[in-house]
């Protein structure tokens, strides 16, 4: 190491000049943070990451909402700074297939409030005249997809940092170590000192923003950011007259042509093809040159030619002049992909302060460079909920590079992709299952996998069931697709008679010592109640909205159980590492590979594990929200259970409770018992969607997100605790500020006709929720009305919609209409419950 | 008429080149592969007079079966005909080359007939050895000159022949040579500008059949002990400044070269 160049001590130190580095300073400087350093191991202004070889376009358009509204917030600071231009931007199509892909665009369109038409194939050419509109079928326009300069974007946020607050620069300067310190009382580790070839900075905060490097930077703490650098390949070719002729970066829109899964960007007079359809091309980190090793930048890999020709070929048949042209750059750039196709932004989770911003791509880089840094000022994002990019999402089995690598591989080409909202991954699967997998297996189970986690959606087992229902198959093939009309039949034989769910991918948190109830009352929303007592609560945010949403149960006088959901037991443990007491009065133990719960629903349920126990199982005995502990009788064998009576599904039963290695006992012993009261094994098609929506429960990142609050969600409680919790000074603001703007509603469509005459089926993607006019429904807050679930409710007979509506559509009767594939469909608002038994008669008795 | 160019497979160096821990080739995990730009206007020039005159053009190349990359490169610009004498290896020394290259042109010729002219690159990109062209000539009995950076190709020249004009560029103009056909030259970058492949010049050079041929030439007398690094020439940038406040700075830098005074 030479003499210390850089300052020895700074509260931030972001590693990482790029498009995210820079724009995350300039946010941070706008939130009044000061005494920042940003250090590049390259040079500026292109220290050589992903940025430098951009292709620097933005298509505002997609069916996921943070990619969506953060894509667009991006787009409008490059337009703020004036370093953006529309061109406009046209999606093409070659096959049917994706014409319809382009109705679910117009509809997303529409939700993200997005101008967008179809086009003819003769207006896609009147807009490109070069195109070739025999091998296409038609058009998606968006006028305003732009084309941005990123690197002198980020070199003004850079600026704008330098000016408001002195940040300092060091370009050409690498990191060496990233040190931390323990914290005893948490198990996490402390962010310390970023050690560089320029001297060692003592920082308080660290943010690893440096792209294709950030899984490599961040292990030097001791964290992982899981991403892997990946090839997208692209070629420059020209000049051509007619892109020449116009004397300027870019005149003709953006060309995308989807079923190639290639794009065509006029680039001054030459033409850029890049492409997503060649093998996907993996690095490791180390692998990468450095800046002084690269025959171009260190993410302009060699081209590997072969790899191309194809799209050569394709290229040429839409646009016959870039055969021409000659191919005067071509490279294999570099860019991060993770394992879900989604950012990693947030703390990491093992070491605090330690934060990430990586894996994010020029077109939504400064929007989430901002997500960032109010995460990082206000303990959490503002300008949207960011649960699907939250670094901490990831489980243990998600972080390792075997991971990493295959769902890359695997959802590479996919990025222009027609991706259904349920679509189920092929690889990496069976990494975590539960206790009675084998059994379920052998029931002809049909798997879907919650992050790590594998779980029946249905039963092939329960086919009869279709019949004894006469369950119908969906008409459209994509309505149909990842769906069974298994689920309605073990829907209805549940209300019928009892089903039998397996929740062993719930997850169990154990906080315990001296501390923890009073630990547990700062986490939530409701009060803890009494030793047997479990308690259904939010988890707020700092401003109040939903972090999380999840029952809390009091096993005993210094022992809280946290059970939450598959999809957020990576984001609450870590919140609760974060948040808790570091005198040591509170451990939180991971207990979720020792418990397995079993759900036991129905009319029948009662009856069936009446045969298990003697104990009192009616609503004196066992009343709505209460923990009893009970030995079941499994086959001779005595086991210790924990009834909760609770349901998600809206009828009568329990989440039983037993230890992980006992659960297969249990669920034989309730098959048996429940043989002649018509138990069948029950998918999550059921718990997650058909029981649940004809109750209008809400789901946590469905329905409930950091936007909304427990009033706005129709969850707010008459009066609110006395003891602090996170969140409820901005709680107790929004209940004295009157009557929320907008409440969750349930709606039930209508008729479900299209215009060819075939019945449709909302899938729950975000589809926009408009008035009778086809206007969609915008707060003022900008929140739009959409739809957060959609399911199909057997015994209301009617396919079921959720979303959030102003209050004075709220009202029961209310007309509206849904959009779905470009057209409107009519529904009418059911209220803040959903339609099946109102009274909770099922649920609670009929008392 | 015939023209021959022959081209060598080498990395495409970054600025810092390293070399593997035997010592005996250029590390090429993280580059690509080119040749040397003598050897990119050389086939310019073959496709140019072919262009003129008609005929056929022909890349050589000796190197390992990944050279066949290099001679598509060649076709997808235009040459017409690919030979690649797999030498399994990048190492062989200049005399074995050349026999060997020497040997594999005596068989083209037999089959298809004469060159006109062969082409080389003056010298290799990374051996830099400038001994396999005139090696070659001379096993063939072929008029040769290096450095060329001109060259105009007569065919019918005053009935002496067809002959070729090859002019070098000195300090204070050029020399011309005129060489009686079939003869070689050893041409230098900018003696045109290479063009690019087009990408249906791409993918028609995917369908070129390449001709590969073995060799039996025996090692010559020049052995490669080990590659050495010189030490690293660092260069400091300093900022003088930024805006106009920079213009002292500036001026005294100026002053400091001799460049003002």
């Amino acid at each position: 190491m030479s003499e210390q160049e850089v300052p020895s001590h700074a509260k931030v130190v972001v590693i990482g000049a790029g498009i995210v580095g820079n724009c995350l300073v300039g946010h941070l400087a706008r939130l009044g943070w000061t005494d920042m350093v940003l250090l590049d191991k390259g040079p500026l202004p292109n220290p050589g990451g992903s940025t430098g070889h951009a292709s620097n376009f933005i298509f505002p358009v997609d069916h996921n909402k943070e990619m969506a509204l953060l894509g667009v917030q991006s787009a409008n600071q490059y337009r703020d700074v004036e370093r953006s231009v529309d061109s406009g931007g046209i999606e093409v199509a070659r096959t049917q297939e994706r014409m319809d892909e382009f109705d679910r665009r117009m509809t997303s369109a529409k939700a993200w409030g997005v101008e967008a038409e179809l086009l003819t194939p003769a207006q896609v050419k009147e807009l490109v005249p070069f195109i070739n509109d025999d091998v296409i079928l038609g058009g998606f326009h968006c006028p305003s997809v732009s084309v941005v300069d990123s690197l002198d974007t980020g070199t003004l946020f850079r600026n704008e940092a330098i000016e408001k607050t002195g940040l300092q620069v060091f370009a050409n300067t690498e990191v060496l170590d990233v040190e931390t310190e323990a914290e005893p009382a948490t198990g996490l580790q402390k962010v310390t000192a970023v050690v560089t070839d320029k001297g060692r900075i003592e920082a308080e905060y660290v943010v690893v923003a440096c792209g294709v490097w950030s899984n490599r930077i961040a292990k030097l703490a001791g964290a992982t950011i899981p991403l892997v650098p990946a090839v997208h390949q692209m070629a420059d070719v020209g000049p051509m007259d007619v892109l020449a002729e116009t004397q300027s970066e870019i005149s003709y829109p953006i060309v995308r042509d989807m079923d190639t899964f290639c794009y065509e960007r006029q680039s001054s007079g030459s033409m850029e093809v890049g492409s997503y359809a060649h093998r996907p091309i993996l690095h490791h980190p180390d692998d990468i040159p450095s800046n002084e090793e690269a025959a171009l930048s260190p993410t302009e890999m060699p081209f590997t030619p072969d790899d191309f020709d194809q799209q050569m070929e394709e290229a040429i048949e839409l646009m016959d002049m870039l055969g021409d042209a000659e191919i005067k750059y071509a490279i294999n750039g570099l860019l991060s992909l993770t394992p879900d196709a989604m950012p990693c932004l947030g703390e990491t989770t093992e070491v605090r302060n330690l934060w990430s911003a990586a894996a994010v791509w020029v077109k939504e880089g400064p929007g989430m460079a901002q997500v960032v840094a109010e995460w990082m000022t206000y303990g959490y994002p503002r300008v949207i909920d960011a649960h699907g990019a939250d670094i901490a999402r990831f489980y243990d089995h998600e972080r390792n590079d075997e991971h990493i690598w295959s769902r890359a591989e695997e959802h590479f080409n996919k990025t222009y992709g027609i991706v259904h909202p349920a679509e189920q991954w092929e690889n990496r699967r069976n990494l975590q299952v539960s206790p009675l997998f084998e059994r379920q297996e052998a029931l002809d189970a049909f798997f879907f996998q919650a992050r790590s986690w594998e779980r029946p959606q249905w039963y092939g087992s329960n086919a009869d069931l279709v019949e004894r229902y006469d369950v119908a198959e969906r008409e459209v093939e994509w309505d149909n697709r990842w769906w069974s009309p298994i689920t309605v039949g073990e829907h209805l034989n549940m209300r019928e008679n009892v089903g039998l769910i397996d929740l062993s991918a719930f997850h169990n948190f154990e906080i315990s010592g001296p501390g923890a109830v009073e630990f547990a009352d700062f986490l939530c929303v409701n009060k803890i109640g009494p030793v047997g007592r479990a308690t259904y609560t939010p988890w707020l945010t700092p401003d109040g909205g939903f972090h999380s949403d999840l029952t809390m149960h009091r096993v005993a006088d210094d022992t809280v159980i946290v059970v939450t959901g598959v999809f957020d037991g990576g984001r609450d443990l870590s919140w609760m590492k974060k948040n808790m007491p570091k005198d040591g009065s509170v451990t939180v133990t991971d207990r979720t590979l020792q418990i397995s719960t079993l759900g036991l629903w129905g009319p029948n349920a009662p009856a069936t594990l009446a045969k298990l126990t003697d104990a009192d199982l009616s609503f004196d005995g066992s009343p709505y929200g209460s923990l009893v502990k009970v030995k079941l009788n499994c086959g001779g064998d005595e086991i210790d259970a924990t009834l909760f009576r609770i349901s998600y599904v809206g009828d009568t039963g329990w989440e039983i409770y037993v230890a992980w290695d006992d659960a297969p006992k249990l669920w034989d012993a309730l098959m048996e018992a429940g043989a002649d009261l018509g138990i069948r094994p029950t998918g999550g098609g059921v718990y997650g969607t058909s029981g649940r929506i004809e109750k209008g429960y809400r789901l946590q990142g469905a329905e409930l997100e950091s936007e909304y609050n427990p009033l706005e969600a129709g969850l707010a409680r008459p009066k609110v605790k006395s003891a602090n919790f996170i969140g409820k000074d901005a709680y107790l603001k929004a209940r004295d500020a009157g009557d929320p703007e907008v409440l969750m509603c349930t709606m039930t469509v209508d008729d479900q006709t299209d215009s060819q005459g075939r019945v449709r089926w909302m899938q729950g993607g975000n589809e926009p929720l408009c008035d009778m006019e086809g206007k969609t429904i915008v707060d003022s807050h900008g929140r739009v009305s959409r739809v957060t679930t959609a399911g199909y409710g057997p015994s209301v007979a009617k396919h079921v919609l959720m979303g959030y509506l102003p209050r004075e559509m709220a009202a029961a009767g209310t007309a509206l209409q849904v959009m779905f594939m470009n057209e409107f469909f009519p529904v009418t608002v059911v209220g803040t419950d959903g339609p099946f038994d109102p009274t909770d008669s099922r649920l609670k008795g009929s008392r | 008429m015939r023209v021959l160019v022959c081209v060598k497979r080498v990395p495409a160096p970054g600025a810092k080149i390293n070399i593997t821990e035997d010592g005996q080739s250029v590390d090429a995990t993280n580059l690509g592969h080119t040749m040397s730009p003598h050897e990119e206007c050389a086939l310019e020039l073959a496709v140019q007079l072919i262009e003129a005159h008609g005929g056929e053009s022909h890349v050589l190349t000796l190197g390992t079966a990944e050279a066949d990359e290099q001679c598509r490169w060649a076709a997808s610009i235009g040459i017409s005909k690919a030979t690649l004498v797999d030498a399994g290896s990048m190492d062989w020394d200049p005399q074995r080359t050349a026999s060997a290259i020497t040997d594999s042109i005596r068989s083209i010729e037999e089959a298809d007939g004469g060159f006109d002219v062969m082409i080389f690159g003056n010298e290799s990109a990374d051996t830099g050895g400038f001994q396999v062209g005139v090696r070659v000539s001379r096993a063939l009995g072929r008029p040769m000159v290096n450095a060329i950076k001109g060259v105009e190709v007569d065919l019918e020249a005053d009935g002496k022949g067809a002959t070729l004009e090859a002019r070098r560029e000195t300090d204070n103009g050029f020399e011309v040579y005129q060489l009686p056909m079939p003869c070689a030259i050893g041409v230098k970058e900018g003696i045109t500008w290479p063009r690019y492949p087009t990408m249906r010049g791409r993918l028609a050079s995917k369908k070129l059949a390449v001709d590969v041929a073995v060799s039996d030439a025996v090692p010559g007398g020049q052995m490669k002990v080990r590659l050495n690094r010189p030490e690293e020439k660092v260069s400091e940038t300093v900022i003088l400044g930024h805006g106009s406040e920079a213009a002292p700075a500036v001026v005294e830098l100026l002053k400091e070269l001799g460049l003002m005074s």
